[in-house]
């Protein structure tokens, strides 16, 4: 089908994005990539009343490194961060996603700022973002203010973004030298939606874990780090690790929404097997 | 309100290398303005939801849906679609590769296969099989015609780039 009818504004920056976006009330949205938003309309899951094209600001955030802080802004595309050298070097979890991230044609227009605010609970950069507990900038008519990713992912489609405010940058912590990642997925096809899958972070001292960080997500509300997962590795040796118990506890925590693309014990066993792949990841270059 | 939903919007683009003024309204995607508006045909509508892949235009230099952009947004844009990429020679040896290879049945999806193709094509390199596969991920072939697909965006990449690694 074809979108309804909406009325369209393109302003030339964010602020100004942010003041129509609280000046029109509810019914208007942000149309960034709108690699997401678009398809909505033409299904007509959606019908806002007005869309507001941030495609055209000038204060979007380059794609930058700068005091071990990875920025990402509105007008940053996915396949910018897929054909970085930059981000392979400083965040390479990304790198590693990047490929999973929907297809070429759609990876040229959609945006890592828009990813985050939407939220889907099958998407890759939210799940980064997590497992890096990167900073998500937004933006009001009156200024600015910075939420971990932590805290900013709530629920279903559900975040700490106000309707009156645009995700404005992302923030990833640079990596360290011995900081390890890994990255796995389960879809039907390569750039679907994902099933299941595992961000993984891990923070090494030597050789010992000060963090690992394993993000679920595709198969929940909201992608989840594992609280077991992180009690389990703190302060011992990657390599001594017990993937089989570690992937067990995966899927013990997991509380998976059942659909057509199957019941929740399926999807916990897929955790499982997500797991172990890419703690086999971790354990590889840590080696 | 609905009135003003409805307004049209003055949009200057370069089509194929020809300036277009034109009056749309925000809701028109690119695809149907330059199916309906510009008599393009070559670029095909078939699911419009971004799913497909059928709808490729090159827009600044990058393939994107032309289903999931609107006729507004390519204001000041250049944009190529298969008629343009056809005319200048681009893609010859892509097309008479898949006249070889018969690479197409019905030939609905083909013009977003060749544009994705040439993208990729583009890096100067040879692919293997399977980064030809990901980069049509995003294109169906309903006749499921993909393997010669993959055989004719292969054969072209060796004969530009030489022998795969």
């Amino acid at each position: 089908m074809k979108p309804p009818a909406f009325e369209y504004l393109r302003p030339t920056s964010l602020i100004e994005a942010a003041g129509m976006l609280e000046a029109a009330g509810e019914g208007a949205q942000i149309l960034a990539g709108g690699q997401s938003l678009l398809p909505t309309l033409s299904l007509r899951l959606s019908s806002p009343s007005l869309l507001i094209d941030i495609n055209r600001v000038v204060d979007s955030t380059p794609l930058e490194h700068c005091d071990g802080v990875v920025r990402c802004g509105t007008r940053v595309r996915h396949v910018d961060l897929e054909r970085s050298t930059m981000v392979k070097e400083r965040v390479p979890l990304l790198a590693l996603a990047m490929p999973h991230v929907a297809h070429p044609a759609i990876r040229n227009r959609g945006t890592p700022c828009g990813s985050i605010a939407l939220a889907d609970p099958a998407a890759e950069i939210p799940a980064c973002a997590l497992a890096l507990n990167a900073d998500i900038v937004l933006q009001n008519s009156a200024g600015r203010r910075s939420v971990p990713a932590d805290e900013y992912f709530v629920g279903l489609y559900e975040t700490a973004r106000l309707p009156t405010e645009v995700v404005a940058e992302l923030r990833f912590p640079a990596a360290q030298s011995c900081d390890r990642f890994g990255f796995v997925e389960l879809a039907r096809r390569r750039g679907d939606f994902a099933i299941v899958g595992i961000a993984a972070a891990a923070q090494l001292e030597g050789n010992d874990i000060r963090s690992l960080r394993l993000v679920i997500f595709g198969c929940e509300p909201k992608p989840r780090v594992s609280a077991a997962v992180q009690a389990m590795a703190q302060g011992r040796e990657l390599r001594e690790l017990p993937i089989e118990q570690i992937a067990d506890a995966v899927a013990a925590e997991l509380d998976p929404m059942e659909n057509a693309q199957g019941d929740a014990g399926a999807k916990r066993q897929q955790a499982y097997a997500m797991a172990k792949r890419v703690m086999a990841q971790l354990t590889a270059c840590a080696a | 309100m609905s009135e003003a939903s409805t307004a049209s919007f003055e949009v200057a683009f370069v089509v194929n290398g020809s300036a277009v003024i034109e009056q749309v309204a925000p809701r028109t995607t690119l695809v149907d303005f330059l199916r309906q508006r510009l008599g393009l045909t070559g670029s095909h509508v078939g699911c419009e939801h971004g799913f497909c892949g059928a709808c490729h235009v090159r827009v600044d230099g990058r393939v994107l849906r032309g289903c999931l952009l609107l006729a507004v947004q390519a204001e000041g844009t250049d944009v190529q679609t298969i008629e343009g990429l056809s005319a200048s020679g681009e893609i010859t040896d892509l097309q008479e590769a898949f006249v070889r290879r018969n690479a197409m049945q019905c030939g609905f999806c083909t013009p977003g296969m060749l544009m994705i193709a040439a993208e990729l094509l583009a890096r100067c390199d040879v692919p293997s099989r399977e980064a030809i596969r990901d980069a049509l991920s995003g294109n169906y072939c309903r006749c499921t015609g993909y393997q010669s697909i993959v055989d004719a965006i292969e054969e072209v990449a060796r004969a530009r780039y030489g022998v795969a690694a």
